[in-house]
Protein backbone atom coordinates (compact mmCIF):
# COMPACT_ATOMS: atom_id res chain seq x y z
CA UNK A 1 0.00 0.00 0.00
CA UNK A 2 2.92 2.45 0.83
CA UNK A 3 4.65 1.22 -2.36
CA UNK A 4 1.63 2.24 -4.30
CA UNK A 5 1.21 5.55 -2.39
CA UNK A 6 4.90 6.53 -3.26
CA UNK A 7 4.79 4.97 -6.90
CA UNK A 8 1.49 7.45 -7.49
CA UNK A 9 2.87 10.72 -5.21
CA UNK A 10 6.05 10.29 -8.18
CA UNK A 11 4.14 9.74 -11.01
CA UNK A 12 1.38 12.79 -10.21
CA UNK A 13 4.48 15.12 -9.72
CA UNK A 14 6.26 14.29 -12.95
CA UNK A 15 2.67 14.44 -15.02
CA UNK A 16 2.20 18.12 -13.38
CA UNK A 17 5.53 19.18 -13.74
CA UNK A 18 5.77 17.95 -17.26
CA UNK A 19 2.25 19.62 -18.28
CA UNK A 20 3.51 22.80 -16.45
CA UNK A 21 6.75 22.84 -18.76
CA UNK A 22 4.62 21.77 -21.16
CA UNK A 23 2.76 25.10 -21.34
CA UNK A 24 5.93 27.41 -20.49
CA UNK A 25 8.79 26.11 -22.46
CA UNK A 26 10.16 28.42 -24.80
CA UNK A 27 10.87 26.35 -27.64
CA UNK A 28 8.15 23.92 -28.77
CA UNK A 29 10.21 21.09 -29.67
CA UNK A 30 10.54 20.90 -26.02
CA UNK A 31 7.15 21.49 -25.20
CA UNK A 32 6.48 18.35 -27.26
CA UNK A 33 9.00 16.22 -24.66
CA UNK A 34 7.27 17.08 -22.22
CA UNK A 35 4.11 16.15 -23.63
CA UNK A 36 5.32 12.79 -23.97
CA UNK A 37 6.91 12.66 -21.05
CA UNK A 38 3.63 13.58 -18.79
CA UNK A 39 1.59 10.89 -21.25
CA UNK A 40 3.81 7.93 -20.25
CA UNK A 41 3.72 9.05 -16.41
CA UNK A 42 0.15 9.38 -16.81
CA UNK A 43 -0.18 5.69 -18.28
CA UNK A 44 2.08 4.47 -15.73
CA UNK A 45 -0.21 5.74 -13.05
CA UNK A 46 -3.31 3.87 -15.36
CA UNK A 47 -1.02 0.43 -15.24
CA UNK A 48 -0.90 0.81 -11.73
CA UNK A 49 -4.11 1.34 -10.88
CA UNK A 50 -5.51 -1.52 -12.92
CA UNK A 51 -5.92 -0.81 -16.09
CA UNK A 52 -2.96 -1.98 -18.05
CA UNK A 53 -4.79 -1.95 -21.93
CA UNK A 54 -5.23 1.45 -21.15
CA UNK A 55 -2.07 2.29 -20.23
CA UNK A 56 -0.63 0.25 -23.28
CA UNK A 57 -2.60 1.96 -25.98
CA UNK A 58 -2.17 5.43 -24.66
CA UNK A 59 1.36 4.54 -24.92
CA UNK A 60 0.98 3.24 -28.77
CA UNK A 61 -1.37 6.13 -29.35
CA UNK A 62 -0.24 8.94 -28.34
CA UNK A 63 3.39 8.80 -27.46
CA UNK A 64 4.01 6.57 -31.12
CA UNK A 65 1.39 8.19 -33.18
CA UNK A 66 -0.18 11.66 -31.48
CA UNK A 67 3.04 13.26 -30.34
CA UNK A 68 5.59 12.22 -33.46
CA UNK A 69 3.26 14.10 -35.62
CA UNK A 70 3.19 16.96 -33.70
CA UNK A 71 7.03 16.39 -33.63
CA UNK A 72 6.84 16.27 -37.46
CA UNK A 73 4.65 19.38 -37.77
CA UNK A 74 7.01 21.22 -35.23
CA UNK A 75 9.95 20.55 -36.82
CA UNK A 76 8.43 21.21 -40.63
CA UNK A 77 7.09 24.51 -40.06
CA UNK A 78 9.70 27.15 -39.27
CA UNK A 79 8.81 28.31 -35.53
CA UNK A 80 12.40 28.65 -34.57
CA UNK A 81 12.10 32.28 -34.88
CA UNK A 82 9.32 32.49 -32.12
CA UNK A 83 11.22 30.80 -29.73
CA UNK A 84 12.20 33.63 -27.19
CA UNK A 85 9.34 35.02 -27.02
CA UNK A 86 7.16 33.37 -23.98
CA UNK A 87 3.73 34.60 -23.64
CA UNK A 88 4.74 38.17 -24.69
CA UNK A 89 2.13 39.76 -26.96
CA UNK A 90 3.80 42.35 -29.16
CA UNK A 91 0.60 44.61 -29.01
CA UNK A 92 -0.61 44.48 -25.67
CA UNK A 93 1.74 44.60 -22.49
CA UNK A 94 0.26 41.18 -21.28
CA UNK A 95 -3.03 42.09 -20.00
CA UNK A 96 -4.41 38.56 -21.09
CA UNK A 97 -1.90 37.02 -18.00
CA UNK A 98 -3.83 37.67 -14.93
CA UNK A 99 -7.29 37.36 -16.51
CA UNK A 100 -6.05 34.02 -17.95
CA UNK A 101 -4.87 32.94 -14.58
CA UNK A 102 -7.82 34.06 -12.31
CA UNK A 103 -10.34 32.41 -14.88
CA UNK A 104 -8.06 29.36 -14.61
CA UNK A 105 -7.81 29.35 -10.79
CA UNK A 106 -11.68 29.63 -10.30
CA UNK A 107 -11.69 26.18 -12.56
CA UNK A 108 -9.31 24.59 -10.20
CA UNK A 109 -11.29 25.72 -7.28
CA UNK A 110 -14.78 24.97 -9.25
CA UNK A 111 -12.94 21.40 -9.92
CA UNK A 112 -11.70 20.83 -6.19
CA UNK A 113 -15.30 21.72 -4.94
CA UNK A 114 -17.07 19.37 -7.01
CA UNK A 115 -14.22 16.81 -5.99
CA UNK A 116 -14.73 17.80 -2.04
CA UNK A 117 -18.55 17.07 -2.45
CA UNK A 118 -18.74 13.82 -1.47
CA UNK A 119 -16.74 14.31 2.09
CA UNK A 120 -20.33 15.40 2.83
CA UNK A 121 -22.14 12.46 1.24
CA UNK A 122 -19.34 9.32 2.10
CA UNK A 123 -21.95 6.77 1.24
CA UNK A 124 -21.57 7.75 -2.73
CA UNK A 125 -18.88 5.07 -2.92
CA UNK A 126 -18.34 3.27 0.03
CA UNK A 127 -15.53 0.67 -1.53
CA UNK A 128 -12.85 3.50 -2.12
CA UNK A 129 -10.57 0.23 -2.62
CA UNK A 130 -8.78 -1.24 -5.74
CA UNK A 131 -10.11 -4.91 -6.12
CA UNK A 132 -7.84 -5.67 -9.62
CA UNK A 133 -8.74 -9.34 -10.16
CA UNK A 134 -6.52 -11.97 -10.63
CA UNK A 135 -8.46 -15.12 -13.06
CA UNK A 136 -9.99 -12.48 -15.78
CA UNK A 137 -7.51 -9.87 -17.17
CA UNK A 138 -8.63 -6.26 -17.86
CA UNK A 139 -7.65 -6.97 -21.80
CA UNK A 140 -9.97 -9.54 -21.58
CA UNK A 141 -13.09 -7.81 -19.68
CA UNK A 142 -12.42 -4.77 -21.98
CA UNK A 143 -12.90 -7.34 -25.13
CA UNK A 144 -15.85 -8.71 -23.84
CA UNK A 145 -17.53 -5.64 -23.12
CA UNK A 146 -15.97 -3.48 -26.15
CA UNK A 147 -17.14 -6.11 -29.00
CA UNK A 148 -20.39 -7.02 -27.84
CA UNK A 149 -22.44 -4.08 -25.88
CA UNK A 150 -20.22 -1.40 -27.48
CA UNK A 151 -19.72 -2.67 -31.40
CA UNK A 152 -21.35 0.49 -32.95
CA UNK A 153 -19.48 2.99 -31.16
CA UNK A 154 -16.82 1.29 -32.21
CA UNK A 155 -17.50 0.57 -35.54
CA UNK A 156 -18.11 4.53 -35.52
CA UNK A 157 -15.01 5.27 -34.07
CA UNK A 158 -13.14 3.53 -37.05
CA UNK A 159 -14.69 5.94 -39.02
CA UNK A 160 -13.80 8.50 -37.50
CA UNK A 161 -10.33 8.00 -37.66
CA UNK A 162 -10.70 6.95 -40.99
CA UNK A 163 -12.57 10.65 -42.02
CA UNK A 164 -9.95 12.30 -40.04
CA UNK A 165 -6.93 10.45 -42.05
CA UNK A 166 -8.95 11.30 -45.62
CA UNK A 167 -9.40 15.22 -44.47
CA UNK A 168 -5.54 15.06 -43.35
CA UNK A 169 -4.75 13.99 -46.74
CA UNK A 170 -7.22 16.70 -48.63
CA UNK A 171 -6.22 19.25 -46.65
CA UNK A 172 -2.53 19.34 -47.26
CA UNK A 173 -2.84 17.96 -50.43
CA UNK A 174 -1.13 20.33 -53.48
CA UNK A 175 -0.96 19.93 -57.02
CA UNK A 176 2.51 20.51 -58.00
CA UNK A 177 3.72 21.42 -61.36
CA UNK A 178 6.06 19.22 -63.66
CA UNK A 179 5.84 16.28 -61.37
CA UNK A 180 4.71 12.79 -63.67
CA UNK A 181 2.49 10.85 -61.87
CA UNK A 182 0.99 7.54 -62.42
CA UNK A 183 -2.81 7.71 -63.87
CA UNK A 184 -4.59 4.55 -63.50
CA UNK A 185 -7.86 5.31 -65.81
CA UNK A 186 -5.16 6.03 -68.40
CA UNK A 187 -3.56 2.92 -68.24
CA UNK A 188 -6.52 0.41 -67.30
CA UNK A 189 -8.53 2.25 -70.21
CA UNK A 190 -5.33 1.72 -72.82
CA UNK A 191 -6.43 -0.55 -76.18
CA UNK A 192 -4.59 -2.38 -78.51
CA UNK A 193 -4.85 -0.18 -81.43
CA UNK A 194 -3.46 2.92 -79.82
CA UNK A 195 -0.80 1.18 -78.08
CA UNK A 196 0.36 -0.95 -80.40
CA UNK A 197 1.84 0.08 -84.08
CA UNK A 198 2.57 -2.07 -86.48
CA UNK A 199 5.14 -1.03 -88.90
CA UNK A 200 7.02 -2.45 -92.01
CA UNK A 201 10.54 -2.84 -91.79
CA UNK A 202 12.80 -2.73 -95.04
CA UNK A 203 15.45 -4.65 -95.15
CA UNK A 204 19.39 -2.77 -94.14
CA UNK A 205 17.09 0.57 -93.25
CA UNK A 206 15.78 0.39 -89.88
CA UNK A 207 12.28 2.09 -88.86
CA UNK A 208 12.21 5.65 -87.55
CA UNK A 209 9.70 6.27 -84.66
CA UNK A 210 8.13 9.30 -84.17
CA UNK A 211 7.80 9.21 -80.21
CA UNK B 1 -1.91 10.52 2.90
CA UNK B 2 -0.88 6.93 2.38
CA UNK B 3 -3.99 5.52 1.32
CA UNK B 4 -4.60 6.26 -2.38
CA UNK B 5 -8.44 7.16 -3.06
CA UNK B 6 -10.25 7.97 -6.02
CA UNK B 7 -10.21 11.85 -4.50
CA UNK B 8 -6.14 11.57 -5.20
CA UNK B 9 -6.79 10.79 -8.62
CA UNK B 10 -9.54 13.48 -9.63
CA UNK B 11 -7.24 15.98 -7.39
CA UNK B 12 -4.30 15.10 -10.05
CA UNK B 13 -6.74 15.42 -12.91
CA UNK B 14 -7.99 19.03 -11.94
CA UNK B 15 -4.19 19.55 -11.64
CA UNK B 16 -3.70 19.01 -15.28
CA UNK B 17 -6.99 20.11 -16.34
CA UNK B 18 -6.28 23.16 -14.96
CA UNK B 19 -2.56 23.46 -16.50
CA UNK B 20 -4.59 22.90 -19.53
CA UNK B 21 -6.80 25.70 -19.45
CA UNK B 22 -3.81 28.21 -18.42
CA UNK B 23 -1.83 27.10 -21.72
CA UNK B 24 -4.98 27.80 -23.70
CA UNK B 25 -5.19 31.17 -22.02
CA UNK B 26 -1.80 32.15 -21.84
CA UNK B 27 -0.45 31.31 -25.03
CA UNK B 28 0.23 33.93 -27.42
CA UNK B 29 2.99 31.45 -29.09
CA UNK B 30 1.70 29.60 -31.85
CA UNK B 31 -0.91 27.36 -31.80
CA UNK B 32 0.58 24.08 -31.46
CA UNK B 33 1.10 24.36 -28.67
CA UNK B 34 -2.64 25.00 -28.03
CA UNK B 35 -3.46 22.23 -29.33
CA UNK B 36 -1.23 20.21 -26.76
CA UNK B 37 -3.11 22.05 -24.17
CA UNK B 38 -6.32 20.55 -25.84
CA UNK B 39 -4.01 17.04 -25.61
CA UNK B 40 -3.45 18.01 -22.10
CA UNK B 41 -7.09 18.48 -21.09
CA UNK B 42 -8.45 15.48 -22.90
CA UNK B 43 -5.57 13.68 -20.90
CA UNK B 44 -7.16 14.76 -17.75
CA UNK B 45 -10.68 13.57 -18.68
CA UNK B 46 -9.28 10.03 -19.41
CA UNK B 47 -7.96 10.07 -15.96
CA UNK B 48 -10.78 10.82 -14.48
CA UNK B 49 -12.93 8.10 -16.81
CA UNK B 50 -10.71 5.17 -15.30
CA UNK B 51 -9.92 6.41 -12.32
CA UNK B 52 -13.99 6.34 -11.90
CA UNK B 53 -14.32 2.86 -13.85
CA UNK B 54 -11.57 1.11 -11.26
CA UNK B 55 -12.91 2.52 -8.04
CA UNK B 56 -16.92 1.81 -9.16
CA UNK B 57 -15.82 -1.47 -10.65
CA UNK B 58 -17.53 -0.59 -13.69
CA UNK B 59 -15.71 -0.81 -17.43
CA UNK B 60 -17.58 1.35 -19.51
CA UNK B 61 -15.72 4.28 -18.26
CA UNK B 62 -12.35 2.56 -19.18
CA UNK B 63 -14.14 2.00 -23.09
CA UNK B 64 -15.25 5.69 -23.15
CA UNK B 65 -11.85 6.76 -23.09
CA UNK B 66 -10.39 4.09 -25.71
CA UNK B 67 -13.26 6.57 -27.67
CA UNK B 68 -12.32 9.77 -26.44
CA UNK B 69 -8.29 8.20 -27.19
CA UNK B 70 -9.85 7.90 -30.49
CA UNK B 71 -11.37 10.95 -31.37
CA UNK B 72 -8.31 13.08 -29.39
CA UNK B 73 -5.90 11.10 -32.58
CA UNK B 74 -8.40 12.47 -35.40
CA UNK B 75 -9.00 15.88 -33.87
CA UNK B 76 -4.59 16.17 -33.74
CA UNK B 77 -4.19 14.94 -37.10
CA UNK B 78 -6.96 17.58 -38.43
CA UNK B 79 -5.85 20.35 -36.12
CA UNK B 80 -2.03 19.77 -37.46
CA UNK B 81 -3.22 19.51 -41.31
CA UNK B 82 -5.05 22.79 -40.55
CA UNK B 83 -1.99 24.56 -39.44
CA UNK B 84 0.37 22.90 -42.11
CA UNK B 85 -1.91 24.60 -44.96
CA UNK B 86 -1.77 28.35 -42.39
CA UNK B 87 1.11 28.23 -42.37
CA UNK B 88 1.70 27.62 -46.22
CA UNK B 89 -0.93 30.17 -47.01
CA UNK B 90 0.31 32.87 -44.29
CA UNK B 91 3.97 32.22 -43.42
CA UNK B 92 3.16 32.87 -39.58
CA UNK B 93 1.20 30.85 -36.66
CA UNK B 94 1.46 33.00 -34.34
CA UNK B 95 -1.25 33.40 -32.03
CA UNK B 96 -1.75 37.41 -32.45
CA UNK B 97 -1.08 37.30 -35.53
CA UNK B 98 -4.27 34.60 -36.94
CA UNK B 99 -7.07 37.43 -37.18
CA UNK B 100 -8.28 36.36 -40.38
CA UNK B 101 -11.46 35.57 -38.99
CA UNK B 102 -11.96 39.04 -37.13
CA UNK B 103 -12.28 36.90 -33.77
Amino acid sequence: MIAHSVFFYIFSLIAIVSAVMVTVSKNTVHSVFFLILDFISISCLFIMIGAEFLGMIMLIVYVGAVAVLFLFVVMMLNVAEQKGQWFSSRWDGGTHIPVGLLVSLIIFFELIIVIGGWKYKPDLLNSLSINISTEVTNTRSIGNVLYTDYILLFQISGMILLVAMIGAIVLTYRERAGVKRQSYIKQISRERNEGVDLVEAERNKGVKIDV
Amino acid sequence: MFSIGLGHYLTLAAIIFTIGVVGIFLNRKNVIVILMSIELILLAVNINLVAFSIFINDLSGQIFTLFILTVAAAEAAIGLAIIVVYFRNSDTIRVEEIKNLKG
